[in-house]
């Protein structure tokens, strides 16, 4: 009687455990697939406290939580640069940016970038279009120093011909002098498990 | 009277046989001076009379402005009435009426089939002192037709000061903060008219010949690709080569065989030269290490260049041999001014390079320096302003500056300080004088 009763919640129990893997590997095929999670089988809804509703919201938030992460990553990985004032030198604040996309690029190795350097429109029109290109290759070297291949990573210039903001004031300018990073290939699928 | 009855008779024949022009011409070639006695500084008094015609009006108008604009004439105006559209010489004649306005010289102009025919008078000595026939083609006031009246203005006006005019020209510039587009405007702002389809269109520069305009494009991915448009067909091809990197500020070499342009990739920006018309490889100029280096303009032997250069880790203009060596520090440091010197143009008699210092306050003025002593002559107060081109008679200067709100062009007198407003459309920049047009 008690082996038997023993027996029996253990079988519920493994029937529950069982219930909720055998759809696993179908949620999740591989833990880099960024699709969302595909709709549950139609088997019957096993007699668990979990039920279909249930383990789509479990899929849901798993799949939410990676894309948030994949979204974080895109995120540091195309955040925008700034500059100084005539200046190509990569700033503390600069630094910090570059720093948070070595990471995503090391684990990504797929995804490639273009990074386009911009001024103020203070200066000369034509120096201009040099100093964007320096800031641009500024923030290339600063990635290939930490290991990313130069081959993933293509720079070009506007100089000051796409700024964000025209007014003639520093607030203005100082968000114009920057570095925007596009990817123009592959896409984020491994994040780091370990991010906050 | 003689003199006089001369002309009268030869300008009768010229205007009957327009063949004899010609004749008529190689006898007073183009370029040749009619000594009008004036004091040196001083700017002799022309008088343009009245000119017959349905036209006349429009051609006395444009005469008058040309040598306005050349700021070499002092142009009489005696408008209306009080006095003569006849000169009359002898005891009884009236060129002491014309001498009594200020006039030195009388420009006197009568319509015929082909054209014009131009007699210029010395009203000291009374008398014709040359006289020439011109061609005025295309519909009247028509773009085409304005140039050829153009054109007799320079002439009458190197007959007249010794100096060719500057009115056969046009600028070059472009339109436009995103996806700028090539403009081409007469030397006095007429017919702003569009070149081309492209959009992202910077820095222009002429073809020595008045043929071709090389300029940089922006592209959706960057800046930029060198491109030359040439002006009879219509037609752009890319002369920079296909691939990474920046291209950017061409110029032509005098022969227009050449062209200089800043390139780079990833270590600072260099110049090179490619040839224009075979697609030759391009050749690296300048050895900047790692710095910027660009907006080449070339001396007028083609054997140097002047460009602006970061190697002391900020903008100044440098002058080094057309292959790169010699390089020398030419521009410095001026009080009220910070350390930003940049796009240098070479002037065409050689003598000056016109360049832009930015100021404390963060404005641009533009500033002559003299290749002989190195002294400097700055030309600008108002506004900000930028991207100085010399006039074929390097003398004038076309810019853009902000002296009356937003960017447009203007020309000043390097000599006078004298302005004037050429575009009236916001948002222009770039400008690029060209040389003597014909057409």
């Amino acid at each position: 009687m008690h082996r038997a009763s023993r027996a029996l919640t253990f079988s519920l129990i493994a029937l529950v455990a069982l219930g909720g893997c055998k759809k696993k590997p179908q949620v999740a095929p591989t833990p880099v697939n960024t699709a969302p999670a595909p709709a549950p089988a139609p088997t019957p809804p096993p007699e668990t406290g979990c039920n279909a509703a249930c383990r789509d919201s479990i899929g849901r938030a798993e799949a939410d939580a990676k894309n948030k992460a994949i979204e974080t990553a895109r995120i540091a990985l195309t955040a925008t640069v700034y500059f100084d004032l005539d200046k190509s030198d990569i700033t503390d604040d600069t630094r910090t940016k570059l720093d948070a996309k070595v990471p995503v690029l090391t684990q990504n190795s797929t995804v490639k970038i273009r990074i386009a350097g911009h001024t103020d429109s203070r200066g000369s029109d034509e120096y201009n279009l040099a100093l964007g290109q320096r800031r641009a290759a500024a923030a290339k070297r600063y990635l290939t120093d930490r290991g990313i291949d130069a081959s993933r990573i293509e720079i070009v210039s506007f100089g000051e011909e796409r700024g964000t903001c025209s007014d003639e004031d520093e607030s203005c300018w100082s968000r114009n002098r920057r570095d925007e990073f596009e990817i123009t290939a592959g896409q984020i699928t491994a994040v780091q498990t370990t991010s906050r | 009277m003689t003199p006089l009855l001369r002309a009268a008779l030869l300008s009768v024949a010229l205007t009957f046989a327009p063949f004899v022009c010609v004749a008529a011409q190689d006898s007073l070639p183009p370029g040749v001076r009619l000594d009008l006695r004036y004091n040196p500084g001083t700017k002799p008094g022309v008088l343009v009379l009245r000119v017959a015609g349905t036209n006349g009006d429009s051609i006395r108008a444009i005469l008058q402005r040309d040598f306005d604009n050349g700021d070499r004439i002092n142009v009489v105006a005696a408008e209306e009435t009080g006095f003569p559209d006849t000169p009359t010489a002898g005891k009884n004649g009236n060129y002491p009426v014309y001498a009594k306005l200020g006039a030195l010289a009388l420009v006197q102009a009568t319509p015929t089939a082909s054209g014009l025919h131009v007699a210029v008078h010395d009203v000291a000595l009374q008398k014709v002192a040359g006289v020439r026939d011109f061609v005025l083609s295309g519909a009247p006031n028509s773009r085409e037709w304005r140039m050829s009246v153009h054109m007799a203005s320079d002439e009458l006006e190197s007959w007249i000061t010794g100096v060719r005019g500057i009115a056969a020209t046009r600028v070059a510039y472009v339109q436009g903060v995103r996806g700028s587009k090539l403009f081409i405007i007469d030397s006095d702002g007429a017919f702003p008219t569009p070149v081309g389809d492209d959009a992202g269109v910077l820095s222009p520069a002429w073809h020595p010949k008045g043929t071709h305009i090389a300029y940089s494009l922006v592209g959706a991915r960057g800046c930029c690709q060198i491109f030359v448009y040439d002006l009879a067909s219509g037609s752009a091809r890319q002369i920079s080569a296909v691939g990474g990197g920046l291209n950017a500020t061409p110029t032509f070499s005098p022969d227009g065989g050449v062209i200089v342009y800043t390139h780079g990739e990833e270590s600072g920006t260099d110049l090179f030269a490619t040839t224009v018309f075979d697609r030759g490889p391009a050749r690296r100029i300048t050895v900047g290490r790692g710095s910027d280096n660009t907006s080449p303009t070339f001396s007028p032997d083609g054997r140097r260049l002047a460009f602006t250069s970061g190697r002391l880790g900020h903008p100044e203009v440098y002058i080094s041999d057309a292959d790169g060596t010699n390089v020398q520090w030419l521009t410095s440091y001026n009080t009220g001014d910070q350390n930003y010197r940049s796009n240098p143009d070479w002037s065409p008699d050689g003598r000056l390079i016109a360049y832009q210092a930015q100021q404390t306050d963060g404005r641009f003025q533009l500033s002559t320096i003299s290749l002989r002593d190195k002294s400097v002559k700055q030309l600008t107060n108002d506004g900000s302003n930028e991207d100085a081109s010399w006039a074929p008679d390097s003398r004038h200067l076309i810019f853009s500056s902000t002296r009356t709100g937003t960017k447009q062009l203007f020309v000043i007198d390097s000599e006078s300080g004298r302005w004037r407003q050429l575009t009236r459309n916001g948002g222009v920049r770039l400008p690029a004088w060209s040389p003597p047009l014909t057409r």
